[in-house]
C-alpha cells in the first residue's frame, strides 16, 4: 500500500490531520461549541468552489472564507449576546447558500472530492500547506495549554487572572477555521467536524484528567484515520466516511466496554 | 485608618432601559466579612461583577485597592469564584490538582511539570481546605461541597487578599455549609483575607459575617453588627446623599 507514492501523502496528510483535528475539537467540546466545526466546513465549501471558478487554489480559498467566517460569528456573538446559536445560523446557512450559488456557476466538477474527501488528488501544494499550517497550529496549542484549559474552564475568572480572553478566542477562532480549511482535502468538509468530535467524545468516556483527555483524543484520532486509510484502499471506498466511521467504531468500542465495567 | 479594599461611589448600572442599581455607594475595609443578600433578579450579581471589573458602570466610580477597577491590573490580589463554576459539565474531564493548579497557568506549557515549591503550595493549600485527598479525583465526581472548598482553593494560590464569591453554597447539604462557613472563618480571621459572599440564605448568613449589603429595588441598604456606628462613619466619608438605610426586615 505504501509503494504508492498517493498514500504515502495521504499518510502524511491524514496524520497531520489526525493530530489537529481533535486537539482542536477537544477544546470545542468542552466549551459547548462543537457545531462551530460544521458551521465552517459549510463556508469552507463555498470557498473551495470560488476558488475553482476563479482558479486559485481552492485551499487558499477556503482559508480565507472560514476565517472570515469565523470572525464573524464573534462579531455576531455580541450582537446576539442571549442567543449566541443564531450567530452559527446565520453564517451556516449563508455557507450553505453561497456554495450552492457558486457550484450551480459551473466549472466546479471537483468539489465532490471537497465534499467527501480524496486521495487521489492529494499534491505536494496540499501536503505543504498541511504540515506548515499543522505545526503551527499545534505549537500554538502546546504554548497556550494552561491559558485554553483556564479559558475552557472558566471564562470569567480566567480574565480576572489576567488572560487575553478576546484575543485568544479570536485566535482560537482564526484556528478552527485553519484546522477545517486544510483538513477538507483529505476527510471532506462534510466529515471534518465528525473527526474533531468523534474522538473527543471516546476520550471523555475514560479520560482522568484533562491532559489525558487531549492525548486520548489525538490517539484515537490517529487510530481512526489509519484504519479509515487502509480500509479506504483495499476496499475502494470513501476515505473521509471511512476514517469517520472508523472513529464512530472506537467511541462506540469504549460506550460498550465502560458499560461492562459499571 | 482602615485599608479600604474596595470602593463604589454613586454608582449605576442598567440592562438596556432596566436600571438595576441606581446611584449605589458602598466600601469594604481590610479584613471584613461581608454577604450580600437580595431576592432574585436584584442584582446580587451584578453589584460583584462590577466590583471586580467584569462589567463597568454606566457611571460613578468603583476602585480595588484605591485603583480604578477599569485600570486595575493586580488581578492576584483578588480571587473570584462566579456562579458558572457549579454549573460547569460533570464530564469536564479534569483533576482537583489540575484546577487548582489552574492560577499557576503562566509558569508552563503542555509539556512542562510543576517545581517541587509549586507541588508543596498546591499541597499546602489542598491541606488548608481540607481536600487533599482528593488531589487526583476528577472534579465533575465531587460533591457540591467539596467542589467549593476545590474553587476556594484555586483562588488561595495566588495568596490573595479579596475573595468574592457568588452563591456558594446553592444546593448543598446543611453539614457541608457549616463545615465551609468555619473554613471561611479561618481565611479571614487566620490568614486575613476579605470575604465577599453572596447568599439568598439571610438567616445563616446574618450570623456568619460583620456586614450585610442588602440590594432591594436597584439600592444598597447597609447593615452593620453596629448599625449607629457604621452609619455614621459612612456619613462622614459620603455626606447626607448616601444611599445608606438602616431598616429591619
Amino acid at each position: 500500500m505504501l509503494s504508492y507514492e498517493f498514500m504515502r501523502k495521504s499518510f502524511i496528510m491524514g496524520v497531520m490531520i489526525a493530530l489537529i483535528a481533535p486537539t482542536i475539537g477537544y477544546f470545542l467540546v468542552l466549551r459547548r461549541q462543537s457545531v462551530i466545526g460544521d458551521t465552517l466546513s459549510h463556508v469552507a465549501l463555498s470557498g473551495a468552489a470560488f476558488g475553482m471558478i476563479t482558479q486559485i487554489y481552492p485551499v487558499y480559498t477556503a482559508i480565507i472564507f472560514s476565517i472570515t467566517a469565523a470572525l464573524g460569528i464573534e462579531g455576531l456573538r455580541k450582537k446576539y449576546e442571549n442567543y449566541a446559536e443564531i450567530s452559527l445560523s446565520i453564517v451556516l446557512s449563508t455557507g450553505v447558500g453561497l456554495a450552492s450559488v457558486l457550484i450551480s456557476l459551473g466549472n466546479t466538477q471537483g468539489i465532490l472530492s471537497y465534499l467527501f474527501g480524496s486521495l487521489a488528488f492529494v499534491t505536494n501544494q496540499d501536503i505543504i500547506m498541511v504540515v506548515g499550517l499543522g505545526v503551527i497550529i499545534l505549537a500554538t496549542i502546546v504554548f497556550l495549554y494552561d491559558d485554553m484549559f483556564y479559558i475552557t474552564f472558566d471564562e470569567e475568572s480566567a480574565y480576572l487572572a489576567g488572560i487575553s480572553n478576546k484575543l485568544i478566542n479570536i485566535y482560537f477562532s482564526i484556528l478552527v477555521a485553519l484546522t477545517v480549511a486544510i483538513s477538507m482535502r483529505i476527510v471532506g468538509v462534510l466529515l471534518i467536524s465528525s473527526l474533531m468530535v468523534l474522538p473527543v467524545a471516546a476520550s471523555l468516556l475514560i479520560a482522568k484528567s484533562f491532559k489525558s483527555g487531549l492525548m486520548y483524543s489525538i490517539m484515537f484520532g490517529i487510530m481512526s484515520v489509519i484504519i479509515g486509510l487502509i480500509l479506504s484502499f483495499y476496499l475502494d471506498l470513501a476515505p473521509g466516511g471511512t476514517i469517520v466511521l472508523s472513529a464512530l467504531l472506537i467511541l462506540i468500542i469504549i460506550i460498550i466496554v465502560e458499560s461492562i465495567k459499571k | 485608618m482602615e485599608e479600604q479594599i474596595v470602593s463604589v461611589e454613586n454608582a449605576s448600572f442598567s440592562y438596556g432601559t432596566n436600571t438595576v442599581l441606581d446611584n449605589v455607594s458602598l466600601k469594604i475595609n481590610k479584613g471584613d466579612f461581608v454577604g450580600i443578600i437580595g431576592h432574585n433578579g436584584s442584582a446580587k450579581s451584578t453589584l460583584l461583577k462590577l466590583m471586580v471589573g467584569l462589567l463597568k458602570p454606566d457611571k460613578g466610580t468603583i476602585k480595588l485597592f484605591g485603583t480604578s477597577v477599569e485600570k486595575f491590573k493586580d488581578y492576584k490580589k483578588i480571587g473570584y469564584i462566579s456562579q458558572n463554576v457549579r454549573d460547569f459539565n460533570q464530564m469536564f474531564p479534569a483533576t482537583v490538582e489540575e484546577v487548582v493548579s489552574i492560577n499557576l497557568y503562566h509558569k508552563r506549557n503542555l509539556f512542562t511539570r510543576f517545581r517541587n515549591k509549586d507541588n508543596e503550595k498546591i499541597e499546602k493549600i489542598l491541606e488548608i481546605v481540607e481536600m487533599d485527598k482528593f488531589k487526583t479525583s476528577k472534579i465533575g465526581n465531587l460533591s457540591g461541597g467539596q467542589k467549593q472548598r476545590v474553587f476556594i482553593a484555586r483562588s488561595l494560590v495566588n495568596n490573595p487578599k479579596i475573595l468574592f464569591m457568588d452563591e456558594p453554597l446553592v444546593g448543598i447539604d446543611l453539614e457541608s455549609q457549616n463545615k465551609f462557613y468555619d473554613l471561611l472563618s479561618k481565611l479571614n480571621n487566620e490568614y486575613n483575607i476579605t470575604l465577599v459572599m453572596i447568599s439568598h440564605d439571610v438567616g445563616v448568613i446574618s450570623k456568619k459575617v460583620d456586614k450585610i449589603f442588602c440590594l432591594t429595588d436597584g439600592k444598597v441598604y447597609v447593615h452593620d453588627k453596629n448599625n449607629d456606628v457604621y452609619i455614621n462613619r459612612l456619613k462622614d466619608i459620603y455626606g447626607e446623599d448616601v444611599n445608606m438605610l438602616f431598616h429591619k426586615h
